[in-house]
């Protein structure tokens, strides 16, 4: 009859808890990489970094006429991208439901065409799940020729369920070199 | 022994600081406040500090107690007990937890939560909205709104190099000076949007109890309102490189009827760079304000004598980008120029045309073109940069 | 202590001797005694480097050095204390002492054992090469983002970043096997009779550091990851203009970084409470409490990390949220704090090096908790974040807290390991040094923060002059005491009067049953515990 020697088999049962824990680390492992789309359904969901959605919504809503939001337009264009990049109204007043068409004006001062790709964002962050954009310039890259200049349109709503007590938003565009972020 | 000890080493502390306070110039506590959040921040700030010192002192008081007495040196003999027996004991054990309790969600929390409240509340009933680019490393400042909008300027350190390097004598705000101070009207609610161009900064004034981080790509906002005339001085509070402690906020806070001159004055100001775009230059009176523009902006990485810090800053003597031509035949701007990386940018370096006016940047070209050893002789005018906008 | 573990050696039980046995060893004490020196050097390293920027912020302007070497030494120094000097004394004395503790002949996994330890120096050697690269011209230095590494900065950074990335790496892989082993030999190799709820509350500590461990350094380790795409691979990870957000780094970062913290207090918080009885001559008060606070506050370290970057700007509620989560930690750490005091009250105290500096901790430590409360206040918080009130606050819970709770723990056992008692004037000399020169060196940072002192400065303004100034003189004197300590461990491991084999009176557990210094395999049987 053969014996189990204890000692072996305990380093038996170390081994097998050792790999054990080994799969603990792969979930934790996985777990740090979920949290990138799950980071980005968070901000989605409750704007926690003023992020607007980077695709069409929807153009169905109903007008709320008795209040007004005003919306405020800014711009950076970042380093690298050889433009000039401005909105052409400074703010507008809305109803929230009401469709509105504000434009932006781009300048390529380059003498060659040049890709950019804008990036939105919306303060007050809470405001901007309510922010709803039915047609824009950031939702591909817009590449504008040598010495081109160009109005960029923007179509969006402000949606009726905005809280009550947000009277202000700002959008802003920040519009990258879409050479270094072709993905 | 522990406690002569302490009480030696309390007193050496306590001398310490006696010897300094003879001195004026450095405080105990917050800043001063100037606004109804930097004031609340106080009051909650000393409250806390007065309950935690409290405990401190409670549990210190308890421990020097148990110290000088239960010590085997006066043959004390040790209990045994290991936990609460008895229901009194354990009640008596329960105390302090219902005290911490108490203090942290009633005591400490509920005034926390008013101070949240109110200092996120940047949406209800602004007066004025101010547009704060943080970039490396200096702000930028545009008004949003009201009589000042379509205002714009940048804000540089102004303390000579001179000084950090200890050459000269440090003046009164060493460090904490600006070229051109964020002016604001007393008594109104500013919405400050915040926002960077390269890495995260951020935006503090101690006096006005509001710090907010500018993220690249993304927008910020906070708010304040000075209820006190005065000049407020503050810093950017996140590491954003080599020059994080070399850009510095500075605000005045001044009456309605200043502000208003203020940006009359402004107005007037920025109507004369826009003329002054038009006019013809000579190439000396922009190599001498090109040179001007230049320490200002471009000495914090490329250094006054051009020769930069590689690899981060490239050096200015003799650069591909400076020794090339601007123009294509059909007097149209080249990609990598020298005025398109100066106009747009590239990585750390910043987009020019974002913070300086047409004639700063025909200058500040000009001089590099012929400065630091590079011989271009030909020059850029104002209109010529203007015409790019 | 080397030659005094090997004159035990059992004779049949022939290891290679000189180098090669220090690099192929498997033996837990050599492990733990490598931890340990390692752990050392690497304090003097990170301690030196910050001496460096002290002597800089003597007095106002840039005197030594250039703002960017300023940068490098200020991350440098805080990577090292953490991964290369504060963690690794941790595993150090949990290869050295768990074993016996729980009555075991060695670690459960002795080769996984060697691996983990092995992994340090390079890792060391990684995030200190770029200093000495620059000196030739390669690359501009090591890693100058400060060590929290936030992108975009890091994604501009040198090549340091890329070092200290690859570092982080492989101090990540070391802690994780060092943590699997760790529960390994806690889970399977206690001795029979001892219960989990019989363990020596050292095991406690660090059975919950290691399941912190396993938890959260894959996190940052797939955060740095990230961070080397972003960098060199074109990825958006944490850039807006590839739709990613630079934010999430820093929820990454401190989803790791805030349970980090307790990772560094846990393992000191289980031998703490073993040093108080001893010297108190009376059992450890509340076991149970004790235990189950450990593990509410391993479990609430990870729910509260967002509280390390309140103004980055988030919706009310998540303020909220992390405000008030944030401030019940206070709650189980109460409990322990309880429990230590309670352990004190009514014993038969004795004041050795080891009881002062575990008296001191409590009170210096308390002082890092109670300012921790303040902080967690979301609107004072804006004046506080990042600024020096911020560093002095860590520094109490990170230096008076970490490091002397380490320091109390060296001297505990160190009769134990070497079977010689060190000097004990010298050790009480080098504690008093220290507890008056750590707190000469904070207590104006608070002041300066509250002031409005940023962090991470190389220069400031006048009005901090004064304060910058005792600060700097007292951080030299902290410095040149930690000598002292480096004297007197190296006077008692090369020899001093003998230490009996339970060394303290008041001693209990089981590591005092064996011989001092205890035997090559520390228990062949298994004792049993009642």
């Amino acid at each position: 009859m053969e014996t189990i020697d204890p000692k072996e088999k305990l380093a038996k049962a170390n081994k097998k808890l050792g790999l054990k824990l080994l799969w603990l680390v792969g979930a934790a492992l996985l777990f740090g990489f979920a949290l990138v789309p799950l980071y980005n359904v968070m901000c989605t969901v409750t704007g926690l970094n003023g992020k607007t959605n980077a695709t069409a919504d929807s153009a169905k809503t109903h007008l709320d006429a008795k209040r007004t939001v005003t919306v405020e337009f800014t711009s950076s264009v970042m380093p690298g991208l050889s433009w000039d990049f401005y909105p052409k109204q400074p703010s507008i007043d809305v109803h929230p439901g009401q469709i509105a068409t504000v434009l932006f004006v781009a300048k390529n001062v380059a003498n060659e065409a040049v890709a950019g790709q804008a990036i939105p964002s919306v303060s007050p962050g809470l405001a901007s799940p309510y922010f709803k954009k039915i047609e824009c310039f950031c939702f591909t890259r817009q590449e504008l020729k040598a010495n081109e200049t160009r109005e960029m349109p923007l179509r969006f709503y402000v949606s009726p369920d905005i809280p009550e007590d947000v009277k202000v938003i700002t959008l802003s565009y920040a519009f990258y070199n879409a050479v270094k972020t072709t993905n | 022994m522990v406690m002569q000890f302490l009480k030696k080493a309390g007193l050496g502390v306590l001398l310490a600081m006696l010897s300094m306070a003879a001195h004026a110039e450095f405080t105990w506590n917050f800043p001063t406040p100037a606004t109804p959040m930097a004031m609340d921040t106080l009051h909650v700030h000393n409250k806390f500090m007065v309950i935690v010192m409290i405990i401190f002192l409670v549990v210190l008081g308890i421990m020097i107690y148990s110290i000088v007495n239960h010590r085997k040196s006066k043959g004390y003999k040790p209990a045994t007990f290991t936990g609460p027996s008895t229901r009194s004991q354990v009640i008596w054990t329960l105390v302090p937890f219902a005290i911490l309790l108490y203090i942290d969600f009633i005591l400490m929390g509920i005034p926390a939560y008013h101070s949240v409240v109110m200092m996120e509340d940047t949406k209800t009933n602004a007066d004025m909205v101010v547009k704060v680019t943080g970039s490396q490393w200096r702000w930028q400042y545009e008004y949003m709104s009201g009589d000042a909008q379509g205002i714009k300027f940048v804000s540089n350190l102004s303390t000579p190099q001179d000084q950090i390097d200890n050459k000269e004598p440090k003046g009164e705000h060493y460090l904490l000076e600006v070229d051109n101070h964020l002016v604001l009207p007393v008594g109104k609610k500013v919405r400050i949007l915040l926002t960077s161009t390269d890495v995260i900064h951020n935006w503090w004034v101690p006096a006005f109890g509001s710090a907010r981080d500018a993220i690249p790509g993304f927008l910020r906002e906070t708010w304040v309102r000075v209820d006190v005339p005065g000049t407020y001085r503050g810093q950017c509070k996140e590491l954003c490189g080599k020059g994080h402690g070399f850009m510095p906020v500075v605000v005045d806070a001044v009456p309605e009827d200043q502000y208003k001159v203020w940006v009359a004055d402004q107005k007037v100001k920025l109507a004369a760079a826009s003329a002054g775009a038009d006019k013809v230059w000579t190439k000396e009176d922009l190599i001498a304000n090109g040179k001007n523009v230049y320490e200002k902006n471009c000495a914090v990485c490329h250094q006054i004598t051009g020769t930069g810090l590689p690899p981060a800053f490239p050096s200015l003597a003799g650069s591909k980008v400076i020794n090339g031509p601007i123009f294509d035949a059909n007097g149209k701007v080249l990609k990598d120029s020298h005025l398109d990386r100066v106009f747009n940018g590239k990585n750390v370096m910043p987009a020019w045309k974002n913070t300086l006016n047409d004639t700063e940047i025909a200058s500040v070209i000009t001089y590099e073109r012929n400065s630091f050893g590079n011989k271009m002789g030909d020059m850029v005018q104002p209109s010529q940069v203007k015409a790019l906008r | 202590m080397s030659n005094a573990t090997a004159v035990h050696h059992d004779a049949h039980d022939a290891h290679p001797t000189g180098i090669m046995r220090w690099l192929t060893t498997t033996n837990h004490k050599d492990i733990g005694t490598m931890y340990l020196t390692f752990s050392l050097i690497m304090f003097l390293v990170g301690g030196s480097m910050i001496l460096g920027v002290r002597a800089e912020l003597f007095k106002p302007g840039l005197q030594l050095m250039r703002p960017e070497f300023f940068n490098q030494l200020i991350g440098v120094h805080a990577l090292v204390m953490i991964f290369a000097a504060l963690m690794p004394a941790a595993t150090g004395f949990a290869n050295w002492m768990l074993p016996l503790q729980i009555g075991a002949p060695d670690m459960a996994l002795p080769r996984l054992n060697n691996w983990g330890f092995w992994l340090l120096p390079p890792a060391a050697i990684l995030l200190t090469l770029p200093f000495t690269l620059a000196l030739f011209g390669i690359g501009d230095g090591a890693v100058a983002t400060g060590w929290t590494m936030y992108a975009p900065l890091s994604v501009q950074g040198g090549i340091g970043v890329d070092f200290a990335i690859f570092s982080v790496h492989l101090l990540g892989i070391s802690s994780v096997l060092g943590s699997i082993n760790v529960i390994v030999t806690i889970l399977n190799m206690r001795a029979p009779g001892m219960t989990l709820m019989k363990m020596p509350m050292f095991a406690w500590g660090w059975l919950i550091t290691a399941f912190l461990l396993i938890a959260t350094i894959p996190v940052l380790a797939g955060a740095v990851t990230m961070l080397l795409t972003d960098r060199h691979f074109g990825t958006h990870f944490f850039d807006a203009a590839g739709g990613g957000d630079p934010i999430l780094f820093q929820h990454l970062f401190w989803f790791f970084g805030h349970p980090e913290v307790y990772i560094l207090l846990l393992p000191v918080w289980g031998f703490m409470p073993q040093i108080l009885q001893t010297f108190s001559r009376k059992p450890m008060y509340g076991y149970k409490a004790q235990v189950y606070s450990l593990w509410a506050i391993g479990a609430l370290s990870v729910v509260v990390w967002a509280h390390h970057f309140f103004t980055v700007g988030m919706p009310v509620p998540a303020l909220l949220y992390f405000m008030y989560s944030t401030m019940s930690i206070s709650l189980p750490l109460a409990v322990l704090f309880y429990c230590w005091i309670a352990t004190i009250w009514k014993g038969s105290l004795s004041f050795e090096t080891p009881m002062l500096f575990a008296v001191g901790w409590i009170i210096l430590f308390g002082i890092g908790g109670l300012t921790g409360l303040v902080l967690a206040d979301v609107a004072a918080d804006a004046q506080y974040h990042h600024s020096y009130f911020v560093v002095a606050h860590f520094h109490y819970t990170l230096f008076a807290g970490g490091i002397m709770g380490i320091m109390a723990g060296v001297y505990y056992w160190l009769p134990k390991m070497t079977g010689h008692m060190y000097n004990e004037k010298l050790g009480k000399i080098h504690f008093w040094l220290t507890a008056i020169s750590f707190n000469m060196t904070f207590i104006p940072q608070f002041f300066l923060g509250l002031a409005g002192m940023p962090r991470r400065i190389p220069d400031y303004a006048l009005q901090f002059a004064e304060f910058n100034m005792i600060s700097s003189i007292a951080a030299f004197a902290l410095g040149l005491s930690q000598l002292l300590f480096v004297y007197n461990i190296i006077m008692c491991v090369r020899g001093g009067k003998k230490a009996t084999d339970k060394v303290w009176e008041g001693a209990q557990g089981l590591e005092w049953t064996l011989p001092s210094p205890p035997p090559y395999h520390s228990f062949t049987e298994q004792p049993t515990i009642k």
